[in-house]
């Protein structure tokens, strides 16, 4: 490739649908700084609207967890199945619990 | 991935990673993955991505001529989209450890590929209803079927485009109905803008199968889903009826329903004319590509004062980055 | 004119990011001119609708100012015209939200939303190119240079104007000048840009007499409405 060719890092778009939901990972821009980087999130992710926050990270801040590891990595979290709401009874018949 | 140096160890992982897309799971970026797939999901993948930023030309042309303020809005955002559409596939490119800016100047010094219709001129504004009804018609049968592919960051780009394809499919037809019950002029224009387009959209699906010495491993890698005849004839499944609908003529006198098949039949194609685009020759290829470099070479400067400044203002990005 | 303007770069920015962008303030900024355009139709009431006075009005009859009919030039010119343009725009949209005409307060409200976004664009991209590279800079400041004199035609108020802002329908444009004058001293420090000490420039656009650049646009945008006459589309 030519090698005087500039390449503005990459950065990672998060978006929030609405109020109270989680960021999630929308997708990536190019910007050279944060200010660009976010504007160019809205433009790119925000633009049909239903968009009410967004996060821009630099790609290159993210540590990944090892994919081939997955196992090791998340199987034992999903073997305590007491951290998730759904393994406890309620009486039936409650609601707003 | 780095360097497996013993072949068992690359066999074992080869068999594992044909396992796995046997069991129709998705790839991501870090999972190992043969070298072999990797290129040919690069290749494809940012021809794909050079495709809808080259795509933004044709029509770029008439937004300036777009007859109503409606119209030219609507025409605004769809040329905005297919930019979008570009910049998602690069990114899902960039997942598989090459840079933009190394795809971008493999497209500027016309060693990668780009769509072959995106090299045809448009000629009246009735070419911005065909492209629509036609070009991201067949762009959402192609797609559909990728956003099934087996690598994650390309199927899920496929999945955000086609939401935005159907728009511009249907602005398409509507401006293609307009036309077609407005005055005799109009409805000439979009009938001279099916007759153009017909073929090279047709084309635009790719050769025949008995051609394209790819699909055979995409399939396999489920990279592909359907072949390039298999996409052709459900396009054109979908189409006649949409012509009929609105009183317009597919110019080719081989095409009718086969009750046998429940599909249409219709006549041959122009391959010569094809591969004489693909290969440079057709009637724009030369203006895209300046348009595209032109546009890279006066940029440049742009780009380089966003880094100047970020540099001077160093942000924790840049540091980080 | 201003979006029809920026969509002009479309398909041919700097990177596809600002294609984007430049996508999107064209389309805030034909948005707005299509609701005024509707309601100046609907005011004259001779059923004249937005497209018609878009489309089948010669350039001697377009009443806007200068400044927002100049060609693109290069990147710097681009972002120096649209931020002189957004910054004033900030302000009167701001002032005609309190329009004692419900109409018209209305779309400057709306459009005022979508213009802050705007200034923050073309403000940080100003301060970009100014404070970037040489190149950039000097080309910044020639923008800024060929630019400055067209400036002062946004706060000429004349008769329509003063007796509008007598009856609260639009605002005082002469009093936003100061605000604007503000904006614009910051942002262009943080350039590290020079204002230009020029006297302002003999200009004619609100009173229909344009540049010569403006036929020309014109010529394009109209011809495919005006060559079928009566034809919807
Ligand atoms: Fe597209
Ligand atoms: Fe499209």
């Amino acid at each position: 490739m030519t090698s005087n060719e500039t390449q503005w890092p990459l950065w990672e778009v998060f978006t929030q649908k609405d109020d109270g939901s989680p960021h999630e990972h929308a997708g990536s821009v190019h910007a050279a700084d944060a200010e660009m980087a976010l504007q160019n999130a809205r433009d790119v992710y925000g633009r049909r609207g239903n968009v009410v926050s967004m996060w821009v990270v630099p790609s290159a801040m993210i540590t990944a967890s090892p994919s081939d590891q997955a196992g090791p990595f998340f199987e034992p979290g999903a073997e305590k199945i007491y951290r998730h709401p759904q393994f406890y009874k309620i009486p039936r018949g409650l609601k707003g619990f | 991935m780095d360097q497996q140096p013993q072949n068992t160890t690359e066999e074992a992982l080869n068999a594992k990673f044909e396992a796995r897309i046997a069991a129709g799971e998705t790839i991501e970026p870090k999972d190992w993955m043969p070298e072999r797939y990797r290129t040919q999901l690069i290749r494809m993948m940012s021809q794909h991505a050079h495709s809808e930023v080259v795509g933004m030309l044709p029509e770029g042309n008439w937004i300036t001529r777009a007859p109503s303020l409606k119209r030219e809005m609507v025409l605004i955002s769809k040329v905005q989209d297919e930019a979008g559409h570009g910049l998602y596939i690069y990114c899902g490119t960039e997942t598989l450890g090459v840079d933009r800016a190394e795809l971008v100047d493999q497209l500027l010094s016309g060693r990668a590929k780009y769509s072959s219709i995106f090299n045809y001129p448009t000629l009246t504004w009735a070419d911005m209803g065909v492209i629509g009804w036609f070009v991201d018609g067949a762009a959402i049968v192609n797609q559909t079927v990728l956003a099934k592919a087996s690598y994650g960051p390309y199927a899920r780009a496929m999945i955000r485009i086609c939401k935005e394809e159907n728009f511009h499919k249907k602005q398409g037809y509507e401006i293609i109905a307009t036309l077609a019950k407005g005055t005799p002029e109009q409805k000439a224009m979009a009938q001279g803008a099916v007759n153009r387009w017909w073929w090279p959209s047709l084309m635009m699906l790719g050769p025949s199968d008995t051609n394209s010495p790819n699909t055979a491993e995409l399939m396999r890698w489920r990279v592909k889903r359907k072949t390039n005849d298999e996409l052709r004839q459900r396009f054109i499944d979908l189409t006649v009826p949409q012509a009929d609908a609105v009183g317009l003529t597919l110019p080719d006198p081989d095409l009718k329903f086969n009750p046998e098949t429940q599909h249409y039949d219709f006549g041959a194609i122009n391959w010569d004319e094809f591969w004489q685009v693909v290969k440079g020759n057709g009637p724009c290829n030369r203006e895209r590509l300046q348009a595209r470099r032109d546009a890279h070479e006066n940029g440049r400067w742009v780009r380089e004062a966003a880094e100047a400044y970020a540099a001077k203002h160093s942000s924790p990005a840049q540091s980080a980055a | 004119m201003l979006g029809h303007r920026l969509s002009e770069w479309c398909g041919h920015g700097p990177i596809l990011e600002e294609d984007i962008a430049l996508a999107n303030i064209a389309l805030d900024l034909i948005g707005q001119a299509t609701l005024f355009l509707k309601l100046a139709g609907e005011t004259e009431g001779k059923g004249r609708s937005e497209d018609a006075l878009a489309y089948f009005r010669d350039a001697i009859d377009y009443r806007n100012v200068e400044l927002v009919e100049m060609p693109n030039g290069d990147y710097a010119y681009t972002m120096v015209r649209q931020f002189l343009f957004d910054v004033f725009s900030y302000h009167m949209l701001e002032q005609l939200q309190k329009s004692t005409n419900p109409a018209l307060a209305g779309i400057a409200a709306k459009g005022f939303k979508e213009v802050r976004y705007h200034v923050r664009h073309s403000s940080e991209w100003v301060v970009r190119m100014g404070d970037g590279t040489e190149e950039s800079h000097t080309r910044a400041q020639k923008a800024l240079d060929d630019l400055w004199r067209l400036t002062a035609e946004m706060f000429q108020a004349d008769d329509i104007d003063r007796e509008m802002a007598a009856e609260g329908i639009g605002p005082d444009i002469a009093a936003i000048e100061p605000k604007w004058r503000a904006v614009v001293d910051d942002v262009m420090k943080r350039a590290t840009l020079t204002i230009p000490n020029d006297p302002p420039a003999m200009t004619g656009g609100r009173k229909g007499r344009h540049t010569e650049y403006l036929g020309h646009m014109l010529s394009e945008m109209q011809i495919v409405a005006r060559s079928y006459p009566g034809a919807e589309w």
